[in-house]
């Protein structure tokens, strides 16, 4: 990716840069070649179905994991190196929150936060109310959900610079995920980066600057929800007047359909390139358009688009 | 009414409740095969050495009989043991030896299993996986009471069998083996209620262990002293009073049969009030801030291993008082046989009696600490495995602040524990000597001697964390080649090089034997140095 279709100011610099990382467990390759760059202040949506290898790159970003191949930075520092003075200025929240069984969920955020040398105390007040927390129960007490709740308390609590947040609502109920997201949105506000790995795409549409989609180990897409959505096309769909002639010469126009209508007119349904949408309009227009619709391809479609030389194979076999 | 709308249609009767059972108990026992057999082999052997030693052992007029009468008139070993009921065949002391301490250990084997097969299943989430099935509300604790019932019963057969074996009368083993069975099933029986009660596999396990150690309480005051119907209100004592091979009471076994079917009762009746995952004793709250000192490592470690520390700790306090208490007494029980003094002496590696008696128990303390160090050192690996590592690690805590943190507590732990030991053992056997002044500082010191043997153990198993995390349970391996060595090598005469392995086998025999300083410092570098290397590797390697 390159920093000019976005300007940087001169002070901005990249909370993670890692560029070609490879981790290999015996013969499977994890990570073959993953880059990822998160700018200081945007949230990151780290895309990818289960076993593209998000858990693995975090690992290695928390020093966790030592990569095979490839570098990494982040804030600065070498993940492996400087794990602990790094981690001073990060919070993390698990994917699998897994708490111990005889402490309760508010001496896990309070721990977790002494550990890493401060919380604040108000937003942990604040958070606890926001998420219908329970600090008083037993870590074997609280369900699925509410182990995320505490693990996102004590992260959202602390004074981070940087949040890398794992799989974190996939236990939350719709109510819970929506504060979730006021939650991340004030972060972004405070000046924090977040790396937010997700396979929820309306959640990673709604709050992310940015995202890098990942597959099978590799950096498949990456770069602004607009920039991804330029390279790819738009659904039309148009009820005419009169006839608009023969679209399917248009440059970039794809799985056309054309039908007439009950009345007079006719009803024109295509994919075009985003980039040659106006061309488009110009050969529809003269036609007498009565209703247009344009549908910019969602986060779902750019999702799939990408996977579906993997889906391809799964449904022959 | 939710209790109603979980219960199975009425259509299905009783039937219904119980729908799945037989699926069930094929699968626990399946999940059981290595532990059941284990068990039901240290027991049978526990049943044939005695009957071995004591029919080989006791071969001159008059021996068997000298040997009871110092076992009835030595309260202490009656505290432990009870009264030798028949004083005149072997069979009959055998019983005496294996009967009460072998109905306790069918007990927690019962109380294992059910709460095993049931609390535990439950807590795990796995119960509601196969109750979503064709499984009735009452089948999954049934199933649990027919693997316990399973395994007694196997247990009774072939120690009544092994018994009869040996030449005992069948109407004497045939007691035994009733009195060892319906023992097991009052604790089974026990912890079905228990189950019902705690939320937790752990507190439930606890609860019925502490009614098991409470019988056994009761049984050795009502052995000891002049009430006597003490011990029949302990399941312990129903077991002795079936009175095998001396004038048999059958009677006495319709004790433990209707406890066992109020019991099963009760628990059934508790099932039906209560919801899948709740227990009635519903876990307090606990505090909603951690207390200022939790905010380092080392006080998350000790925070994670106290309640482990004080009860093994409290074990090693009784254990240590009773060894103190018999100490004195041993050569009066040992009188003239020979083996059993040869025995003694070559596993005690001395001459005298009391001293080999004392650095053999010792011994034995010193390997049951080393199984604690060595579940204390595979804490690591739980922790790693469990998840619970990598949130603390993507704080500001470094891998190694992080695990010496935890193996301090452990190893501060061995220390805690073979002092208390020392001190246990030291001053009750000074005090029934009559020589508190000498005695207690020579046991206190023998005690901490055996230090330096279990942190090598600990030490190796640090180095298998740290090189091979996935294999590191081998920690247990370990401990259980120096059990065998120390146990079976001087009866098997092993060579010294092989002995030699077992860090054991280094510890001067004290109290009694030549002290020399040099073999515990080298065994202390030993093990700081394998420490060291784990803790490097560990260091090193990927976390997960």
């Amino acid at each position: 990716m390159t920093h000019a279709t976005t300007p940087t100011t001169a002070e901005a610099t990249d909370a993670i840069q890692a560029a070609g990382l490879v981790k290999t467990f015996g013969p499977t390759r994890a990570l073959d070649g993953l880059d990822l760059t998160v700018r200081t202040g945007e949230v990151h949506g780290f895309l990818g179905p289960n076993g593209a290898g998000k858990s693995t790159t975090i690992r290695v970003l928390l020093g966790l994991m030592r990569a095979d191949a490839g570098t990494a930075r982040l804030l600065g520092g070498d993940p492996w190196q400087d794990a602990t003075a790094l981690h001073r200025r990060l919070a993390y929240v698990p994917g699998d929150v897994t708490l111990w069984p005889n402490l309760t969920g508010g001496e896990v955020i309070d721990l977790l936060g002494r550990l890493r040398g401060g919380l604040d105390e108000d937003r942990r007040e604040l958070l606890l109310e926001r998420f219908e927390l329970d600090p008083k129960k037993k870590g074997r007490a609280y369900s699925k959900g509410n182990r995320q709740k505490v693990a996102l308390v004590a992260a959202f609590a602390s004074d981070a610079e940087l949040l890398i947040l794992d799989e974190p609502t996939s236990g939350l109920d719709p109510l819970m995920e929506e504060m979730f997201r006021t939650s991340v949105q004030e972060e972004r506000d405070a000046g924090r980066t977040v790396l937010l790995s997700s396979h929820i795409l309306s959640e990673v549409e709604a709050l992310c600057d940015r995202v890098t989609i990942i597959r099978r180990g590799r950096t498949a897409e990456t770069g602004t929800l607009d920039e991804l959505r330029h390279l790819t096309r738009t659904a039309v769909t148009a009820d005419l007047a009169g006839d608009p002639g023969d679209l399917a010469g248009l440059p970039g126009v794809q799985d056309l359909d054309v039908r007439p209508l009950e009345g007079p007119g006719v009803r024109v349904r295509c994919e075009v390139d985003t980039d040659r949408l106006g061309t488009l309009l110009e050969r529809l227009t003269p036609a007498g358009v009565r209703s247009l619709t344009s549908r910019p391809p969602t986060l779902e479609e750019l999702f799939l688009r990408h996977y579906q030389d993997d889906l391809a194979p799964a449904e022959a076999s | 009414m939710t209790a109603v709308t979980l219960a199975p249609a009425p259509a299905a009767g009783e039937g219904g409740r119980l729908a799945g059972t037989g699926m069930l108990v094929k699968m626990w026992l399946r999940r059981d095969r290595i532990m059941l057999p284990a068990w039901i082999y240290a027991l049978t052997a526990l049943v044939s050495s005695s009957m071995y030693s004591f029919r080989t052992g006791y071969d001159e007029p008059g021996a068997l009989e000298k040997f009871a009468r110092g076992i009835n008139d030595n309260p202490s070993t009656k505290a432990m043991y009870g009264p030798v009921l028949n004083e005149h065949t072997a069979s009959g002391v055998a019983a005496w030896q294996t009967g009460a301490t072998g109905a306790a250990l069918v007990g927690l084997m019962c109380v294992l299993l059910v709460v095993r097969h049931s609390r535990a299943e439950e807590e795990t989430g796995r119960l509601e996986l196969v109750g979503a099935g064709v499984v009735g509300r009452r089948a999954p604790l049934t199933a649990a009471l027919l693997v316990a019932a399973t395994a007694a019963g196997t247990l009774a057969v072939l120690a009544t069998a092994v018994m009869i074996a040996f030449g005992a009368p069948a109407a004497g083993a045939v007691a035994f083996g009733l009195a060892w069975f319906g023992a097991g099933m009052v604790f089974a029986g026990v912890a079905a209620v228990t189950a019902q009660v705690a939320q937790t596999s752990r507190l439930a396990n606890g609860l019925a262990l502490a009614v098991l150690g409470t019988g056994f309480l009761l049984r050795g005051l009502g052995d000891v002293g002049s009430a006597h119907w003490l011990a029949w209100l302990s399941p312990i004592g129903w077991a002795q009073r079936v009175r095998p091979y001396a004038d048999e009471q059958w009677a006495a076994l319709a004790l433990p049969l209707v406890a066992f079917a109020l019991l099963a009762a009760a628990a059934y009746a508790l099932i039906e009030r209560r919801d899948l995952g709740a227990g009635i004793l519903a876990p307090g709250p606990g505090p909603s801030r951690a207390a200022p000192s939790l905010r380092t490592p080392l006080a998350l470690a000790w925070r994670l291993q106290r309640g482990s520390l004080v009860g093994w700790s409290a074990g090693f306090l009784v254990y240590g008082l009773a060894i103190g208490g018999i100490a004195d007494g041993v050569s009066d029980l040992v009188g003239d046989s020979d083996s059993t003094l040869k025995s003694l002496r070559e596993l005690g590696r001395q001459d005298d009696i009391v001293d080999a008696f004392l650095s053999t128990a010792m011994g034995l303390m010193a390997l049951l600490t080393a199984a604690y160090a060595v579940q204390g050192v595979l804490r690591l690996r739980a922790e790693e495995a469990g998840q619970r590592l990598e949130p603390v690690l993507a704080t500001g805590v470094g891998r190694l602040r992080w695990a010496v943190s935890q193996l301090a507590v452990t190893v501060a732990g061995t220390v805690v524990m073979l002092a208390l030991t020392g001190l246990a053992v030291g001053s009750a056997h000074g005090l029934r000597s009559g020589d508190l002044g000498g005695q207690l500082p020579r046991v206190f010191g023998a005690a901490l001697a055996q230090l330096p043997a279990v942190w090598v153990v600990a030490g190796v198993t640090v180095l298998l964390f740290g090189l091979l995390p996935r294999a590191a349970q081998a920690g247990w391996g370990v401990l259980a080649v120096c059990l065998m060595l120390g146990q079976m090598g001087p009866v098997l005469k092993l060579p010294q090089p092989v002995m030699d392995v077992s860090p054991f086998t280094h510890t001067p025999n004290v109290p009694g034997g030549t002290f020399s300083p040099l073999p515990l410092v080298s065994l202390t570098a030993v093990a700081l140095a394998a420490s060291a290397a784990g803790l490097l590797a560990f260091r090193r390697r990927d976390i997960g």
